[in-house]
This record gives C-alpha cells, sequence and structure tokens, in this order.
C-alpha cells in the first residue's frame, strides 16, 4: 500500500467477513424464506405484446378454482392506490403495479392471481382471460426522440421524458481553437445486474394494529415512504423488516410495484401474501434493465494530445416507465471528464420512453456507460495522432498537486494520485512483456490485443443529481445513521438501519467501532432496525456505506467516548481534558488513576448517584451524518457539487482472439485500484473481482435483446449469459492508497469498483486485436458471434 | 404420490403431488430454506444439493424422482449447529461469497469436488463451480476457498494418518 499511514488496529486490517457464517450455514434470511402462518401465494400475469390496449380481464374461470382467493387487474389497484413515484418530472407518466388500460411493454403484469400455493397461483393465472388489441410498438430511442413518434403515454405527449442541456465552459472557443477535433458513437448495450435471488417480497396487514409488515428483497432509497404514499397508508403503518438477507441487487433492487401489489393483497384479503418472481418475471417484467444508451461525443485536443473540450450527447432508452431510472444520466455529471484535465464540456443528457421493459439503478447508476465513452475517445485521440493511448492518458490525467480539483460541471474531486496508480500497476504488469507477449501472440497468427482504461468511481452518494435534473426535486441531504448502546453488563451493540445484499455492512460497522472504542469487533453485536425503529437513512447506493455508514458510527462511537470521559472526569474529581480514553476504561493522564470500562458502565446504569448533574442514565449515542461536501443546490448555470470521494481504477488487458470463431481468450488482466483506506480487505477485494466479472458480461455477454416486434428474446440464462467461472480470468489487483480529505478513515467508495472500467479496457482490448483487420466495434456488447462475422467479412 | 426422501440422514415419509421438484419440497414440505431458487431451469446452480454425493439441481429434480437417493442439503453439512466444516470455515476464512444466495450450492459443490479429488487443480475447481452462477465475487475467493479447505483436510488426513 503506498501513501497512507496505517496506524489502524483494525481498519484495513485481514478480518473475517461477520455475516459470512450465516451464508455458509444455509442459515440466512432471504425473503422468500419468510414463512408466516396462513400465507397466501401470488403470482401475475403478464402482457404478451410490445404494446396493447386491455379490452377485457376475464378472471371468472379461474376464480372458480378451488384454492383460489382473488383475481385483481389494473383498475382495481388503480382505484385503490396512488401512482407510484417516478425521479424527473413527468407526471403524466402514471405507473401502477398493474397495467391500466394500456400495456406498453411485453412482460408487463396485468393481472394478479392469489391462491394457496405458488403452483396453483400459476395454474390459475391460465384461467385469466385477457382480451387484447395490439397496438404498434416504438421501440429505437431516436425514434422515439422524434416529435412525430407515437407517444408511450399519450397523456403524457410525447417520448421525452427529459432532455437537458448544460454546457460548462467555453466549449466553442475551445473547438474553434484547437487544431485538432474528432467526433464517434458508441452504444452501451441493455445489461443489468440480474441478481440470482429475483425480487421477493412477503407482506401482511394486521387489520387490529393497522400495520402492514413487509419482508422484501430490496436495495432502495425511502422504500417505507414510497410503499406508504402508494398504499394510502401513514408512514408509521407500514413496518420495513431491515434484517432480511437480500441475495444480489448491485442496484436493481427496488421492488416498489412488486410491494405495493402485495400489501394491497395482504389488505384485500386478510391475510399474508408472498411474491416471488420465477425467472420469466424477473427477466421481462422484473423492470430491472440497465441503461441502453447511445453517445454521440466530439473532442477537441492539441497535437500532444492534451483535450480541451467536450461535447457529449446521451440519449437513453428508459423503456415504458420510469422510476429513478433516467436520473442514471445526471450521476455521470460529476465525474463528466473522467481523470483528465479537460477544461470545457457540453452536455445533453435525453431519456425517451419505448416498449421495451423499464430499467431501474444499475451498478455505478450511468457512470460505467459514459466512463466507456470517455474511454474510447481517448483512444481515438490516440489513434489520430498516431500516439500511444496510455500516453495520451498521462498526458491528460490530473495531477496529484492539482487536488482538490474542480471540474467544469461543478464539482470537486477529493483527492487522487492517478500517475502513480499507473506506474505502480504497469511495473506489477511488466509493461514492456506485456507488448512482448502481444508481438509474440501476434506473430504466431493470433489476433492479439492490449487495451487499458481509466476511470473514476464517484463514491459517497448524495443524490444531487436529483435537484439537478428535476427542479422541482430540492432533496440536499442524503443522510446515514447509526446508533450504540452499551448494556447493563457492559456490551455494545450497534443499530444499523439499512438491509444488505452481500456489502459486508454488519462488519464495517464493528469494525469502525471497534477502532474508535479501542475494543476486539468481534464481541460487538450489530442489529438492524425495522423501518419503524430507524433513525434517518438512504439506504446502501452509490458506494457509499464505507464512507457513510462508517462515518455515522465513527462519530456515534466518539460521542460515547466523550459521554464515557465525561463520567470518569466526575468519578475522578478531576477535569476531563486531563483525561484519557484507552482500551475503554479512561485515565488520568497525570496521576495514572483509571476508571475501567465495567465500572463507567455500572455508573451508567445503575449509579445515578454518581453520574454529572444533568445527565442521562444509560449509555447510548447515535449520530445522523450528512453526507460530507454535500448539501447545495445546482447554480443557475447547472453547476453542482456531486459526490464527496472519487476511487480510481487502471484496468490493463491482453487477450486474443479466434480467428475462426471469434472466441477470446483474456491471458492477463490486472488492475490498479485506489479506493482511498480499505477497511475490510476481503470485502474491497471480492467486491473489484465481482465488478470486473460483471463487466466482462456487460463487454462480451449479456443482452436484454428484443426482436422488431419488441419481444424479449433473452429472457433466461440460456440466452442471457452471465459469466460463469470459466469466462471470467484471474484477475491481479494492485492496491494503491491515496486517504480522501473528507472521510473519517480516509476511505472512499468501492461498491462499484472494476465494473465501471472492465468493459471499457475489453472493447479497447478487442479494437486492439482487429485493428490489422480495420475493424472496429463501437457498441457493447461485443459478443462472440459479432466478433467472428465481422471478421469473416473483414477477410473475405 | 408418497415418498420416502432421505435428506440429511433422516427418512420423511411424505405425500407429494408428482409434479412437485425436489427444490419446493427441500423448501416447503421439509423447511430446509437454505436450498435456493435462482433460475429454475437449471443454469445458475443456487438450488444445488448433493443427492448420494453428487451434485444435482434440485430444481430439475421431481421429489418423486429422489426417492432411493440420499439428498444432502446445506443443512447437512455442518457437523453440530454453530459448527462449521472443513469447506465451509474456509469460505469463511476466503471471504468466498457476499450476498451469499449462490453460496450453499458452491460450498456443496465443493465438499463433492473434495470427497473425489482431494488434491484438485485450479483447473479442476473451476471445473466443478463452472456450473454455478456466481454474481457477486467473480469467483476467484470461492476457488480460494475450496482450495483452502483441499489443503487444509489433506494436512488434518496427514495428522491424522500420522
Amino acid at each position: 500500500m503506498g501513501g497512507a499511514a496505517t496506524t489502524f488496529r483494525f481498519v484495513s486490517r485481514k478480518r473475517r467477513v461477520r455475516e459470512d457464517r450465516r451464508f455458509v450455514s444455509g442459515g440466512a434470511l432471504f425473503a422468500a424464506d419468510v414463512s408466516l402462518p396462513g400465507t397466501k401465494h401470488a403470482t401475475v400475469l403478464v402482457c404478451p405484446h410490445a404494446s396493447a390496449r386491455i379490452v377485457t380481464v376475464n378472471a371468472a374461470e379461474a376464480l372458480k378454482m378451488p384454492g383460489v382467493h382473488a383475481v385483481v387487474d389494473g383498475r382495481e389497484l388503480a382505484a385503490a392506490t396512488e401512482a407510484l413515484y417516478i425521479g424527473v418530472d413527468a407526471p403524466a407518466v402514471k405507473r401502477y403495479p398493474l397495467a391500466v388500460e394500456r400495456a406498453r411493454y411485453a412482460g408487463e403484469w396485468v393481472a394478479a392471481i392469489v391462491a394457496d400455493t405458488r403452483a396453483l397461483a400459476e395454474d390459475a393465472s391460465e384461467k385469466v382471460h385477457v382480451a387484447y388489441e395490439p397496438l404498434a410498438p416504438v421501440l429505437d430511442a431516436e425514434e422515439a426522440y422524434q416529435p412525430a413518434s407515437v407517444p408511450v403515454h399519450p397523456e403524457h405527449g410525447s417520448n421525452v421524458l427529459l432532455d437537458r442541456s448544460f454546457v460548462w465552459g467555453d466549449v466553442d472557443a475551445a473547438f474553434a481553437s484547437a487544431p485538432h477535433s474528432l467526433s464517434y458513437r458508441v452504444r452501451w448495450g441493455r445489461s443489468s445486474t440480474v441478481p440470482i435471488e429475483t425480487f421477493a417480497v412477503v407482506a401482511h396487514w394486521d387489520p387490529w394494529r393497522e400495520l402492514l409488515d413487509v419482508w422484501a428483497s430490496i436495495q432502495m432509497p425511502r422504500f417505507a415512504d414510497q410503499i406508504a404514499r402508494a398504499l394510502r397508508l401513514p408512514l408509521n403503518a407500514v413496518r420495513v423488516h431491515q434484517d432480511v438477507d437480500v441475495g444480489g441487487s448491485y442496484g436493481v433492487k427496488r421492488g416498489i410495484k412488486h410491494t405495493v401489489l402485495v400489501g394491497y393483497l395482504s389488505r384485500r384479503l386478510g391475510c399474508p401474501v408472498k411474491l416471488i418472481e420465477d425467472r420469466l418475471q424477473n427477466m421481462s417484467g422484473g423492470d430491472m434493465h440497465g441503461p441502453e444508451r447511445l453517445f454521440d461525443v466530439a473532442l477537441a485536443f492539441d497535437d500532444r494530445g492534451a483535450i480541451h473540450a467536450m461535447r457529449m450527447r446521451a440519449i437513453d432508452n428508459v423503456g415504458a416507465y420510469t422510476g429513478r431510472a433516467p436520473l442514471q444520466l445526471g450521476k455521470p455529471v460529476g465525474a463528466i471528464v473522467g481523470p483528465y484535465r479537460i477544461g470545457a464540456v457540453a452536455y445533453q443528457a435525453i431519456a425517451v420512453t419505448s416498449n421495451k421493459t423499464p430499467q431501474e439503478a444499475v451498478r455505478g447508476f450511468g457512470q460505467a456507460p459514459t466512463n466507456y465513452a470517455i474511454e474510447t475517445g481517448i483512444e481515438r485521440v490516440a489513434e489520430a495522432l498516431h500516439l500511444d493511448g496510455l500516453e495520451v492518458r498521462r498526458r491528460n490525467f490530473i495531477d496529484r498537486d492539482q487536488f482538490p480539483y474542480l471540474i467544469p460541471s461543478g464539482t470537486t474531486y477529493d483527492s487522487g494520485d492517478y500517475h502513480a496508480v499507473v506506474a505502480k500497476t504497469l511495473d506489477h504488469v511488466g509493461w514492456s512483456n506485456l507488448l512482448a507477449e502481444r508481438a509474440r501472440l501476434r506473430a504466431a497468427g493470433a489476433l492479439a490485443g492490449i487495451g487499458i482504461a481509466s476511470c473514476l468511481e464517484p463514491s459517497g452518494a448524495n443524490s444531487a443529481f436529483e435537484p439537478l435534473l428535476n427542479p422541482k426535486n430540492t432533496t440536499t441531504t442524503w443522510m446515514e445513521s447509526c446508533r450504540i448502546t452499551v448494556d447493563a453488563l457492559g456490551g455494545i451493540t450497534l443499530t444499523i438501519h439499512t438491509a444488505s445484499a452481500g456489502q459486508g455492512h454488519e462488519t464495517l460497522a464493528a469494525t469502525a467501532a471497534g477502532e474508535v472504542l479501542e475494543c476486539d469487533p468481534d464481541r460487538i453485536r450489530v442489529v438492524r432496525a425495522t423501518s419503524l425503529e430507524s433513525l434517518p437513512g438512504s439506504s446502501p447506493v452509490g458506494s457509499r456505506m464505507a464512507i457513510m455508514l462508517g462515518g455515522a458510527v465513527y462519530h456515534a462511537a466518539h460521542k460515547l467516548r466523550r459521554q464515557l470521559v465525561l463520567l470518569a472526569a466526575h468519578r475522578l474529581g478531576v477535569a476531563a481534558a486531563d483525561l484519557h480514553y484507552r482500551n475503554g476504561g479512561v485515565e488520568d493522564r497525570v496521576s495514572g488513576r483509571a476508571v475501567e470500562w465495567l465500572e463507567l458502565v455500572e455508573i451508567a446504569h445503575r449509579h445515578y448517584h454518581l453520574l454529572p448533574p444533568q445527565t442521562e442514565p444509560g449509555l447510548v449515542a447515535m449520530h445522523v451524518m450528512q453526507v460530507p461536501t454535500g448539501g447545495a443546490l445546482p447554480t443557475a448555470d447547472g453547476r453542482i457539487h456531486m459526490y464527496p470521494c472519487f476511487s480510481f481504477e487502471f484496468h490493463v488487458v491482453l487477450l486474443s482472439i479466434d480467428r475462426e470463431l471469434g472466441t477470446l481468450k483474456i491471458h492477463r488482466y490486472v488492475v490498479g485500484h485506489d479506493c482511498g483506506t480499505v477497511i475490510n480487505p476481503d470485502i474491497v477485494r471480492g467486491m473489484t473481482l465481482g465488478g470486473i466479472a460483471h463487466g466482462i458480461g456487460a463487454a462480451l455477454l449479456e443482452e436484454h435483446a428484443f426482436d422488431g416486434q419488441g419481444q424479449p428474446i433473452s429472457q433466461t440464462f440460456m440466452d442471457y449469459l452471465l459469466p460463469s467461472a470459466h469466462e471470467v480470468p484471474q484477475v491481479e489487483i494492485v492496491q494503491h492508497v491515496t486517504p480522501s480529505p473528507h472521510t473519517v478513515f480516509g476511505q472512499k467508495g468501492s461498491g462499484e469498483s472494476g465494473y465501471l472500467g472492465a468493459p471499457a479496457a475489453l472493447a479497447n482490448a478487442i479494437n486492439d486485436a482487429v485493428r490489422p483487420l480495420r475493424i472496429r466495434f463501437e457498441a457493447l456488447p461485443i459478443r462472440i458471434a459479432a466478433i467472428g462475422d465481422a471478421i469473416a467479412c473483414a477477410s473475405a | 404420490m408418497r415418498v420416502e426422501l432421505l435428506v440429511n440422514n433422516r427418512m420423511h415419509s411424505l405425500e407429494v403431488e408428482p409434479r412437485r421438484t425436489l427444490l419446493d419440497c427441500l423448501r416447503d414440505d421439509l423447511g430446509l430454506k437454505g436450498t435456493h431458487a435462482g433460475c429454475e431451469h437449471g443454469v445458475c446452480g443456487a438450488c444445488t444439493v448433493l443427492a448420494d454425493g453428487k451434485p444435482v439441481r434440485s430444481c430439475l429434480m421431481l421429489a418423486v424422482q429422489s426417492d432411493g437417493h440420499a439428498i444432502t442439503t446445506i443443512e447437512g453439512v455442518s457437523p453440530v449447529p454453530g459448527v462449521l466444516s472443513a469447506v465451509q470455515e474456509a469460505f469463511c476464512e476466503a471471504h468466498g461469497l457476499q450476498c451469499g444466495y449462490c453460496t450453499p450450492g458452491m460450498v456443496l459443490v465443493g465438499h463433492a469436488l473434495l470427497a473425489e479429488k482431494p488434491h484438485p487443480t485450479h483447473a479442476d475447481i473451476v471445473a466443478a463451480i463452472g456450473g454455478n452462477l456466481c454474481r457477486c465475487t467473480g469467483y476467484a475467493q470461492i476457488i480460494e476457498a475450496i482450495a483452502l479447505a483441499a489443503a487444509r483436510l489433506r494436512s488434518a488426513a496427514r495428522e491424522v494418518g500420522g
């Protein structure tokens, strides 16, 4: 590790991840595992057309089946609930869990069926007869953007959900004065995170307590709020159980429509109702596709390859409805120049509706596609000037001594040392040996290529893109919280206020508390409050929890330390300033006298007569943390300070391509990674390796594809290909530490690491490999068939 | 139909629909929730259990087909509650998981592999877990976990033997 003072006792040390024991033993509690007495099971009937008017829904035959309790259609549900929250300013784009009068994509839920068992509900769904009047679908983004296109939501008047243009700096002048410019178009294909667990929810309305209990597989900011609003309940009548283990999410497990539906069904039927998507329902109607984005980019640059200005137009096909997904065009504003000194930027962000499955947040919230677009441009500049791509990056990197660095769009990058990470990574790789290996492969007749990519991971989410893209949204806090209690026997318990999907939050919280309280983290219990017992929080999104939960724990623990010092000062009759907290006890620096932990606990819990006057008994501390550097609204000219911390990654890939089959072999994959102080090395390493595997999928394998009629054609794991152990190479990580000045341990985020640069690096490597054939791939995923076909055409 | 199922060394006599998968039977009839549904079409491996020591996909096997086979689920792996098997222990040591959803299948595949090959190569481990999808880890720490378990089991065997 470079740069950081490693004075920590527990932070940055190899420590086991405490959550792992329950998962390896089968003792976890996923939402599907929640079995309440009397539970009924729901399934959904989906629309087979990409666009259709729903003429009638006839459930008579299904309702006659023994064990079938209800069939609910969109009309009934919409009358009883409020439309779901949408993140952009488009109030006429109404969204309900079940289609109302019109279905807008193939796979959209049209009716829900509740029965004694899931199998019976599925049987009954075949007896629900829906008459449709199919309509012509709109599928292509550019077509949808045209004023003449038929709106997916006629009430909205067009397919344009969002069309914002920003100019940060004198872009025109930079283009006019730069000796060179070029432009290009790249396409990021519609893929997603596709967790192995589908979405699952159990809801139980208790009419005597007037309380809706929810167990759901979620990673969703303001989840309970949205459920309560939609079901017309007070927020304190919804209790979300956050001790549910979530079987993977990486952004997509939002589950609002699922929970509103099941909450309604439970209230109507007076029993617990469970809904678990099957894989087909998940892939089309789970509303969890990721960005499908076209970029048109122009760069102005000089003879040295220094890029002076960029124009970027991004148009995203967000599908039939909008939640927060279009805001994924906003987050990249906070790192719109990547790790480079690009002085002026014009950015147009367009989101359009179409008759495809709606999108949801995907790992990086739009940053990975933007990084791919930028990194493509760096290679284009290098190519135009006959320079090495590595050299062009180095000539454009923000230097270490330029931090804090204000980018044109208004965000200030906290810290970084990009040159050092690159040098360290190349040293590990043996750059000249790698070049020699590529030459050797080429000499042996292979198509071999090296790809590199450098990019940023904005972390510590404060969601400032919401007010940027939706002026009606004036949210400026995106807090996170922790409560620490010390019990009467001296045990420490942390309460956290979110569900987790494998990020190791319990380990994170215990490590941070142990570090501050100077006690073994393994002795600290971590529990998850229900939403009704929770302090304010914003859920684990945007690579934020190391920063925000780690920070909240740190501050709460310091508050507890201060309480202990005050107790000890009173007990010893000395000034608090003379005292020193050490390993749970408090020591007088002058006399050497000390009050130990158990005595302090005893005083706090039992000896009011020994407490300082006006002191509350017991030992409790809590902290609600605001995002560091956050809190402002955008300026009138559309500048906004976005996230507090910026992690850096630098990918190096050597691969070769089989000329006949188009298959790829990755010979070497090395990533340099700087996320500041690492709290748990195994967790950060796992996230980075998993992110790269996910990036391999997005770059080479995965696509939610549709045919010309809008039918989804990659709905199973036979067609939508997730990387297996066979496809993922051994990846070497070179860790570097540039601590963030804004965080309690110098940590930055890493939840999206690897994924943010891997697709760009792989695309660059493939293009390097096929350059001799004068082929260039400009769309992801670059699937084997596309490579094989292109090589065959070029060779013919 | 009536079936006699031997699961984790316990015999269960059950009435099941002929169409009921072993997966649903384990989870819903026997309450063994450690076996997870992922794709329910035989690709992801989250529902892996052992039948006579071999990994099988419980979503592709009917409960009625399981009669006569010894089924092992993740709940049958730890020697006593609170104590982990060598493979489970190694998964914790190497952090061979994140969200834990695919983990029971991975652990069972690891057990089956090591029962057959005490000295697995890297390629052996990749081949063994190649039919089980994990979306979190990128597999490296899973591979390391199984290799670590193999080394520890060999070392333990030497001590016993020697």
